[in-house]
């Protein structure tokens, strides 16, 4: 009865809820954020380790919703070894395809991240899909304050 | 000259017989389907649906009655305006309040906290001062209170709860003292369903001559209130969860609080006289609804205070205990689900977790179901901290809600543990 639900809740969401990659603290991280969702309670804190430009590693803690979890998850994999601005373009487009403003954008070329495109059916759920990229675009610009989704 | 709304059929009165069924009928939302399903609408601590007959209403004074109070000599001015004090004075019977003049008429309880901190509180607490409220407020019962300690170097005292979710009752003496000058406790809690022993409070706070405001956002929708009885100072709530319109709301207070209070906003009809060298203010309430007010709104909210002494608050609150009961022992054989707020005496609200699905996962997935429930803070962060979760799942039933609508709710919880396994 819920299989209509599949297409936000997809395996790959529910693999990263369950078993969320790089879910650790970096002891050396050159940056670290604390991003908030006031609508939901969530919770993440972000790390980055940064060397010449480019994100060495990425990882994260905290508690979340499976979407926002998993969308974290997601991220500290597709964001490693990419240099600060082409994680912003990802944070761009990221957002573009999670609000349906993505007629540019070929899902495919997305890999796992394409499984979160879902969420534009379910406003509500965007904010949890996006507060790790927050957060991120908050690392990267060195905000050292908590970053909110409102 | 009296002017009443159209007559409309009414509910059964019958207490030994509360057919849900035509309850049901009178509620045209309830026929909605949802992604394909039957609307199963459980989310009524935050807002209810409306009977027809208040929808009527509204759409019935638009149509016939409308023009603004207290003003012109015309006959829909006058027409308005009876209608309008008719539903203060249905206000006053709801609640069993002593005089009409008692009954000022806001946008909701948010604003007659507001009120009551920024012209009582104003006027009589000062630095040094402590007002005490509990660790289960709504959001809206905590923040105008700091905004008011900001303001005049008051501080803000907080009653403990216990893993039950009841107040701790001793530490609520303990805290009572000289500085004390406002106790301000919310009667049902929107995020536990925790009903306080608010004669007990009052009867403590009085003995050392402190006034108390009742938050009644959730308990006036929900069970017989008597001001009188309990004595309480200042008792608050919405239109919006009594089965009335939204952006209307009732403060009621003792006529010589409300009369010794400076006013809140300024404006038209809180007035009586005003000249640029000074301004007399207007007689009690309108002292306190500056401006146009919710006119049709307000008489709506009169509506339905009328549905529901038809059916008797006494009946709507032994069915919605039946409902609780019977929710509350269906989740209990449901495996790593916990219910957060286990009072001794609870409004019909089932607040729970559970085991490694996050409540907004929980409310996603339901309302592909049909089924409308609440999920998040509920505007009590303190509350979610004390019992250290991020949020919860919050089904809270209405007079029209049916055993058959928890058994949905439980086979989706069912359904939804199956999809997170």
């Amino acid at each position: 009865m819920l299989d209509q639900i599949r297409d936000l809740y997809q395996e790959v969401v529910f693999d990263h809820n369950r078993n969320p990659r790089n879910f650790r603290v970096i002891d050396d991280a050159t940056r670290k954020i604390d991003g908030f969702n006031p609508l939901c309670g969530d919770r993440i804190t972000l790390y980055l380790k940064l060397r010449d430009g480019v994100i060495e590693d990425v990882s994260f803690q905290g508690q979340g919703c499976a979407i926002s979890t998993a969308s974290a998850s997601i991220m500290t994999e597709v964001v490693r070894g990419l240099t600060e601005q082409q994680a912003h373009e990802l944070f761009a487009t990221f957002h573009r395809i999670t609000t349906g403003q993505d007629d540019d954008v070929k899902l495919e070329d997305l890999g796992k991240l394409a499984v979160l495109a879902g969420v534009r059916a379910y406003p509500a759920r965007v904010k949890c899909a996006t507060l790790a990229w927050h957060s991120l675009e908050a690392a990267l610009a060195d905000e050292a304050t908590t970053v909110s989704t409102e | 000259m009296s002017i009443a709304l159209a007559q409309r059929p009414r509910p059964v009165a019958d207490p030994h017989h509360f057919d849900v069924a035509r309850i049901r009928a009178d509620f045209p939302i309830l026929a909605e389907t949802i992604h394909g399903k039957p609307l199963v609408y459980l989310d009524n601590a935050a807002t209810t649906h409306k009977p027809r007959a208040v929808i009527d209403a509204i759409s019935e004074v638009y149509q016939r009655h409308y023009s603004n109070v207290h003003r012109g000599v015309h006959t829909l001015s006058q027409r308005s305006t009876d209608l309008f004090e008719g539903a203060r004075e249905k206000v006053r019977g709801f609640i069993n309040a002593a005089k009409a003049r008692e009954i000022v008429f806001v946008r909701g309880t948010t604003e007659a906290i507001n009120l009551v901190a920024q012209t009582y509180g104003r006027a009589n607490i000062g630095a040094g001062d402590e007002i005490l409220i509990t660790a289960m407020e709504h959001h809206s019962n905590i923040v105008p209170w700091q905004m008011l300690c900001a303001q005049t170097g008051a501080t803000l005292q907080v009653v403990p709860i216990d893993r039950r979710g009841e107040l701790d009752m001793e530490a609520f003496e303990r805290l009572l003292n000289d500085r004390t000058r406002l106790v301000s406790v919310v009667h049902m809690s929107n995020a536990l369903g925790t009903v306080n022993p608010i004669e007990t409070i009052i009867d403590r706070a009085h003995r050392r001559g402190i006034p108390v405001m009742v938050d009644g956002a959730q308990s006036a929708p929900h069970m017989p209130i008597d001001v009188q009885a309990l004595d309480c100072d200042f008792f608050a709530f919405s239109g919006h969860k009594l089965y009335g319109p939204s952006g209307i709301g009732v403060l009621y207070g003792k006529e010589a609080l409300l009369k010794a209070m400076p006013p809140y906003q300024g404006g038209g009809d809180m007035i009586r006289q005003v000249t640029f060298d000074k301004t007399e203010y207007n007689e009690l309430p309108y002292k306190f609804e500056a401006g146009t007010p919710a006119i049709a709104d307000a008489i709506a909210l009169g509506t339905a205070i009328d549905y529901l002494q038809e059916i008797g608050m006494t009946t709507v609150a032994e069915h919605e205990h039946r409902l609780l009961s019977y929710a509350t022992e269906r989740a209990m054989h449901i495996p790593g689900l916990t219910v957060i707020g286990t009072a001794h005496d609870k409004g019909a609200i089932l607040s729970f977790t559970l085991e490694r699905v996050h409540p907004h996962d929980v409310g996603t997935l339901l309302d592909q179901l049909g089924i409308a429930i609440r999920a998040g803070h509920h505007c009590a962060m303190p509350v979610m901290d004390f019992f250290g979760v991020p949020a919860t799942v919050r089904a809270s039933f209405a007079l029209y809600n049916t055993a058959q609508e928890v058994d949905a709710l439980m086979d989706g919880i069912q359904q939804v543990i199956e999809v997170f396994a």
